[in-house]
């Protein structure tokens, strides 16, 4: 089991009753709410402690969204490339590069390739569709989102790999003289994982045999999209999917004791307590009309409406001491098959010192019991 | 009024399936309907086939009609609507363009107007008039459907009674299945650009046959001084506004409605346009 260390980067200064008036944290908030100075300072503490998860270490995590409080991580190639050059031991999932919404793909294979070779090997590469609220920034065609992702996933691989120039004449892009210098650090390229939560989405990934990152999503919603994954092998004939394959993404908090976790914890709810515009949240397209039929009479959707003890109870929070986040960690990777645990440690205005402890006594007292699990059943399985 | 009820038939045509109302008796006359709209057959229709074999089919990926996986932009509809007309080639088609319907005429219409006899374009959009920070036509798909009544009804209660909208009212699943397909298939055909051709406008002199440029006084989607644009863009056409309506002057005026657009498309036969508007 390897952990990341992530935080959105998030903009905690926004008055609630502003976030009410406008009835969102995106796209239509105005950004005169915005101080610069003020975003100074969260940029450096934020990177700081990423630097001290590497000297924990752990492995880090990052991620980009675009008008948004919640993510000042605007340009991830920008935070990967600070981190690259102050870390020396961690590897840096970027998760992800939103596909749809780069006007080229190439460039993003450049970028991932120039962070992969700085790094000497160290960048994983993840590629996301994007959540309903980057169409809006971007202004990415929504009803083509994922076969704009194909063809993007398909243009930058065939970028990392082909060892001479070549022209790409596809549905969304043209480019003519594709010969990207440098390749890629690792060969044939760095690990590429994806991120979703549908069985769509599962099946393209086992079909190409990436690693799959659940975000959220309640044990049994991960559950089976595992098993979907582990079908399509079979059904394939690859061999039965390691731990490495899955990614889960938690909040997660390691107290001194059970009480401290659950109460110094609830500030990672700050993430789930941002307004969400129901117009913004469901752009045409995004998902088919039967679907997003059910989004409008309410239905389905993930649990942000949950109480701190029923996210705990679907494993979306994990918190507590020590020996209850093991346990907990334990019954992720047992029932779900995880194998690398992404933690959001840090949200909102959640102050460094908290969770700078946090991530100490993940890595001194929680780390070491769980290191060894998915090593063990892999070297089992081969 | 005949032709209380059209009937719904399906026509095959370059790999849609294409649903078509049809109802009345007469010179043909093709209605192209609005988006955040469920094509039905409205009074206003009934009215019209008193004097006409009104043709009302669903654009495709719009209400029954299919969608074929070529079809993503605006000269898909174009040309597959070409190909409808010179299947009715004799006699030359009166055509009637509702809102987003309007924009297809008029992409029509600039390519071909061969077997058009005349163009009446309501509340419609598809042109690019103001600077690049000005929005002609409100972004609908980022406001809920109370707040989109309120800028497409002249009177929004009368809205609620006779507009069915995505989110508003009781809706069986099929409607709103259907009217959140129709809402897709707007963004296929009118993301990027929003819901216009840049083109298109420079084009509209290429149009050649009598037209008639209706429009919602109260319409705040896309604006009267928006209508006069077109208007002063195509050759000869003529501008004409109707008080008390919004975007959808024909659900909410529909008597006015359909005296206006009688007396223009009853108008003698087809004359040439003048030279200069």
């Amino acid at each position: 089991m390897d952990a990341y260390y992530f935080t959105e980067m998030p903009y905690p200064y926004v008055p609630e009753a502003v976030e009410d008036a406008y009835g969102t944290s995106r796209v239509l908030l105005p950004n005169r709410y915005c101080d610069p100075r003020l975003v100074a300072d969260l940029y450096n503490r934020y990177l700081d402690e990423y630097e001290y998860a590497d000297e924990l270490g752990l492995d880090l995590m990052l991620n980009e969204h675009h008008q948004t409080l919640t993510c000042l991580d605007a340009v991830v190639p920008i935070s990967a490339a600070a981190l690259v050059r102050r870390t020396r031991r961690a590897r840096i999932a970027i998760l992800g590069s939103p596909l749809p919404h780069r006007d080229n793909p190439v460039r993003v294979a450049e970028e991932i390739a120039m962070l992969d070779c700085i790094s000497r090997g160290r960048i994983i590469s993840g590629f996301v569709r994007g959540v309903p609220t980057e169409v809006q920034p971007s202004n990415a065609h929504p009803v083509f989102t994922r076969e704009r992702f194909e063809e993007a996933h398909d243009l930058i691989v065939k970028a990392w790999t082909t060892p001479e120039p070549f022209n790409w004449e596809g549905r969304f892009w043209h480019l003519r003289y594709v010969n990207v210098w440098p390749r890629p650090y690792q060969q044939p390229h760095p690990p590429i994982w994806i991120t979703g939560s549908s069985l769509e989405s599962v099946t393209w990934v086992a079909q190409h045999q990436y690693t799959y990152a659940c975000f959220l999503t309640p044990y049994e919603w991960t559950e089976s999209l595992v098993n979907a994954y582990r079908r399509v092998c079979q059904e394939h004939g690859y061999p039965e999917p390691p731990p490495d394959k899955f990614a889960y993404l938690a909040l997660v908090y390691v107290g001194e004791t059970d009480a401290q976790a659950q109460e110094d914890g609830k500030g990672l709810l700050w993430y789930l307590q941002r307004r969400r515009h129901k117009w913004l949240n469901l752009p045409p397209g995004y998902v088919p009309p039967d679907q997003m039929a059910k989004a409008y009479r309410g239905v389905g959707g993930k649990p942000y409406a949950e109480s701190w003890e029923g996210l705990q109870a679907k494993g979306i929070v994990i918190a507590g001491n020590p020996d209850t986040v093991i346990e907990r960690v334990r019954y992720l990777h047992e029932r779900c098959h995880i194998g690398h645990l992404l933690m959001m440690m840090q949200a909102g205005p959640m102050p460094t010192e908290k969770v700078r402890r946090s991530m100490e006594l993940f890595a001194r007292e929680v780390y070491p019991a769980i290191r060894e699990l998915g090593v063990r059943q892999e070297a089992r399985v081969s | 009024m005949a032709a209380a009820t059209g009937a719904a038939t399906t026509v095959e045509l370059d790999g849609v399936s294409l649903e078509l109302f049809t109802g009345g008796s007469g010179p043909p006359l093709l209605v192209l309907h609005d988006y955040e709209y469920l094509n039905a057959w409205q009074p206003f229709l009934a009215a019209l086939a008193a004097d006409y074999r009104v043709l009302v089919p669903s654009h495709p990926g719009f209400g029954r009609s299919s969608l074929p996986p070529t079809f993503d932009a605006i000269d898909d509809l174009a040309y597959f609507y070409l190909d409808l007309l010179r299947a009715q080639a004799d006699p030359p088609v009166r055509v009637l363009g509702l809102g987003f319907g309007g924009w297809i005429a008029a992409e029509m219409a600039t390519r071909c107007t061969h077997h058009i006899a005349r163009l009446v374009l309501v509340d419609a959009v598809g042109i690019k008039v103001s600077d690049p920070t000005t929005r002609d036509i409100v972004d609908h798909f980022v406001i809920g459907p109370e707040e989109y009544l309120r800028l497409s009804w002249h009177d929004p209660a009368l809205g609620t009674a006779r507009h069915k909208l995505a989110g508003l009212g009781e809706l069986t699943d099929e409607e709103l299945v259907t009217l959140l397909r129709n809402r897709q298939s707007t963004a296929l055909y009118g993301w990027k650009p929003f819901l216009h051709n840049p083109k298109l406008r420079s084009w509209l002199r290429r149009i050649d046959v009598p037209t008639l440029v209706l429009w919602g006084e109260s319409d705040r989607i896309v604006t009267p001084a928006y209508g006069r644009v077109w208007a002063d863009a195509i050759p000869g056409a003529r501008f004409v506004t109707l008080p008390a309506a919004g975007h959808y002057p024909y659900l909410e005026q529909p008597e006015a409605f359909v005296a206006a657009v009688a007396a223009f498309l009853a108008a003698g036969a087809p004359t040439a346009p003048s030279a200069a508007h």
